[in-house]
């Protein structure tokens, strides 16, 4: 096991790196603007990268220096790039009619995190350094889905649902680096290339939604009830 | 011997979806597509043959063809045959001829990603192909382009990739339990993720099997994540409907029943049957109280859809010999029986230019002979004999009431009474209530329309009556596989 001899270095780099990705997630939700969405997502998928390139370099697993290229590329690059356009060309800035305001969303995100940190605790067999990364990492693979899951339930726009659904695999990618970084490499590169596939389905998902019920929001996407 | 056989499944879909792209005439494509597809089943039926007699994997331990696997693919063709029969005739009536062969590639990449999903040995790659079978048929749940049919493609791929993310996390945590016994890597296939599950600390291995029931169980429609559900096969085109909930639903159920196979005679064996079973009774109860009060004749057959995945959720959760059998032999049953229906009601929604039921009327006037074989198979959907959903919802009442769940076999019993009155009156009021006089077009292409009924009707019938022995040994034998046979 990696996370057996793990020196404490080693554990504060990964910690510190985990930590800030949750802190961004946190600021995705508690912003109007969906340019900072945007914003925050790349700096998020570019902290992940380095989490990877530390674990390649402290593990030994060099596969996952190529998982960092490509974590960095595609998350990190492309698809902010894309959604920008997307941003850009729906001609929306700000996420008008919240279910919740920022700031409440802030208060119950951060009991989702502590919800989280039970979960991960019970989890948790091993004491010592490597329990403390592993409950770190289980509670931060676990707290950004359920932000994400919030983002989806609270925002209404089209962009930012989909950067809750990229939250949610961000949780994921992150998690995975520090719990199993000798997974089969091959999924995590159809990963990333389903994630872009996923990105063009949603760009003409919302070109659809535009022409066809006028508006992105899915607020207004209430004809299908019952 | 299966490889060849293999290759002719998987070549056959991906060589009419290429024919489609390339030629771009509808009239190639379709006839491509419904060829390819009966390719497909016969073929599955000699899958189904060949997986009893042997296990077997192959391509580097990528690949595996087993009895459970051949069940569904089998189940998967049949509904891809059907319903690119049907399709022929229907979506002529679209006015989209352009179109057309872009949605002819679509619905055999469809069937394709299904297909495939089928036979992956690998956990990781299983997911892939099932995530992959949403985009696909995104763009078919959105193919008419109407402003509900968008809202409704919309709605199911926000609401699938998020539910189908919680597979990914527990597939990974099922991994990293793993990996304290098997070593930091190695192949995540099904055997090695069962051989380790034994020895995985409970508590992980409960929140991982949670994961992943919720994820596959949100692809399978089970309530309450099945919200996608109603809309996505409302809105899509009748065959599609057809492919989503007689194919995709059961594909999704496989990874539920490989995963409960999986923690079989671990601690937490018990308390993930008892979570399947919650699920299955909570969707069979939420499914009935929609079909009592709808409005919508295609949201009619989706929520039946709700209460038969709930049933075959039911069934797996028993378990037992009679359980696995009873929801095993309800897939197929389903699969033939819910594209019926939803060949009759594309055929109604066509004729009357409307989806509600209050607007449909005299039918039998309309189509005496496709008419009838919609009735009866709304008949046999609500579970009456001598239909093979009878049958198989018998079996698997019975596993509940010799077993631990008592109550919900009781549960189970009495809303499906409740589901029997409710389905048919509905069918009732369009078939014999009086209304005003339809003024029904005549529609061209009936006979592609009327044979795909016709079928799907003569099996169900027969297995209605006579559940082959050679079925219920196949059955038993899936059944060994999964738990080992031991209970």
């Amino acid at each position: 096991m990696f996370l057996a001899h793990v020196s404490s270095l080693q554990a504060s780099i990964f910690s510190l790196l985990a930590i800030f990705s949750l802190l961004l997630a946190f600021v995705m939700l508690g912003s109007h603007w969906l340019r900072n969405y945007v914003y925050a997502f790349a700096t998020e998928s570019w902290l992940i990268a380095a989490l990877s390139a530390a674990v390649a370099y402290f593990g030994g697993y060099k596969e996952l220096y190529v998982i960092a290229i490509l974590t960095a590329l595609f998350r990190g690059l492309v698809l902010p790039y894309l959604l920008m356009r997307i941003v850009q060309r729906l001609n929306v800035r700000r996420e008008i009619h919240a279910v919740l305001q920022p700031s409440s969303s802030l208060v119950v995100g951060a009991l989702l995190v502590m919800f989280a940190f039970v979960i991960a605790n019970h989890m948790n067999f091993q004491a010592s350094t490597a329990g403390q990364v592993v409950v770190l990492a289980l509670t931060i693979m676990l707290s950004m889905k359920l932000l994400g899951f919030l983002m989806l339930a609270v925002r209404d726009e089209a962009v930012s649902q989909i950067l809750g659904l990229l939250v949610l695999e961000n949780g994921i990618f992150l998690g995975s680096q520090i719990l199993v970084p000798g997974m089969p490499m091959l999924i995590e590169i159809v990963i990333l290339f389903d994630l872009l596939i996923i990105v063009a389905c949603f760009s003409m998902l919302i070109r659809y939604l535009v022409v066809h019920a006028g508006t992105t929001s899915s607020r207004e996407l209430n004809r299908l009830v019952g | 011997m299966a490889q060849p056989w293999m290759l002719v499944l998987f070549l056959a879909p991906l060589l009419a979806g290429v024919v489609s792209l390339v030629v771009r005439r509808s009239r190639v494509s379709e006839y491509a597509t419904a060829l390819a597809a009966v390719i497909d089943l016969l073929v599955s039926i000699q899958l189904l043959r060949e997986a009893l007699a042997h296990r077997l994997i192959f391509w580097h331990n990528y690949i595996l063809l087993d009895n459970l696997g051949a069940w569904v693919i089998l189940c998967v063709s049949i509904v891809y045959a059907l319903a690119s029969i049907y399709a022929v005739g229907y979506m002529r009536l679209l006015d989209e001829d352009e179109r057309l062969p872009l949605f002819y590639a679509l619905f055999s990449g469809f069937a394709f990603t299904m297909l495939g999903a089928c036979v992956m040995n690998n956990v990781g790659v299983f997911w892939i192909a099932i995530e992959l079978t949403t985009l696909i048929s995104t763009f078919l749940v959105g193919f008419e382009r109407e402003a509900e049919s968008t809202e409704a493609a919309w709605k199911y791929i926000v609401v699938v990739s998020a539910g189908i993310s919680l597979a990914l996390l527990g597939t990974v945590l099922f991994y990293w339990g793993g990996s304290y016994v098997l070593g930091p890597s190695y192949a995540m296939t099904w055997d090695a993720l069962h051989g380790s599950a034994a020895q995985v600390y409970p508590p992980l291995l409960t929140v991982s099997f949670l994961l992943v029931l919720v994820g596959y169980g949100t692809k399978a429609g089970l309530a309450p994540m099945h919200t996608w559900l109603p809309d996505a096969h409302s809105e899509s085109p009748a065959p599609v409907s057809a492919m989503l909930s007689g194919a995709l639903l059961n594909a999704s159920m496989l990874g539920i029943a490989r995963f409960l196979g999986v923690v079989h005679g671990t601690s937490v064996s018990k308390f993930a049957h008892s979570t399947v079973v919650g699920f299955g009774i909570f969707s069979f109860v939420l499914a009935t109280v929609f079909i009592v009060r709808q409005t919508g004749i295609k949201r009619l057959m989706a929520y039946s859809s709700v209460e038969h995945i709930g049933v075959q959720a039911l069934g797996l959760g028993f378990g037992g010999p009679l359980g696995i059998a009873g929801a095993l032999y309800h897939m197929l049953n389903h699969s033939l029986n819910k594209s019926l229906m939803f060949f009759g009601a594309g055929n109604a929604m066509r004729a009357y230019e409307t989806k509600q039921i209050s607007m449909i009327r005299n039918v039998l006037r309309v189509s005496p002979v496709a008419g009838t074989l919609w009735l009866l198979g709304a008949v046999g959907i609500a579970g009456a004999p001598p239909f093979a959903l009878f049958l198989s919802e018998f079996t698997i009442l019975r596993s509940g009431i010799a077993g631990r769940y008592r109550w919900a076999a009781i549960v189970f019993a009495i809303f499906l009474i409740v589901v029997f009155i409710s389905f048919l009156a509905h069918f009732r009021s369009m078939y014999f209530q009086a209304g005003p006089e339809p003024k029904v077009r005549r529609l061209p292409g009936a006979v592609w329309r009327v044979v795909p009924m016709w079928l799907a009707f003569v099996p169900l019938l027969i297995l209605g009556l006579w559940w082959p022995r050679g079925l219920w040994n196949a059955f038993m034998q899936i059944y060994v596989g999964l738990t080992g046979g031991t209970p």
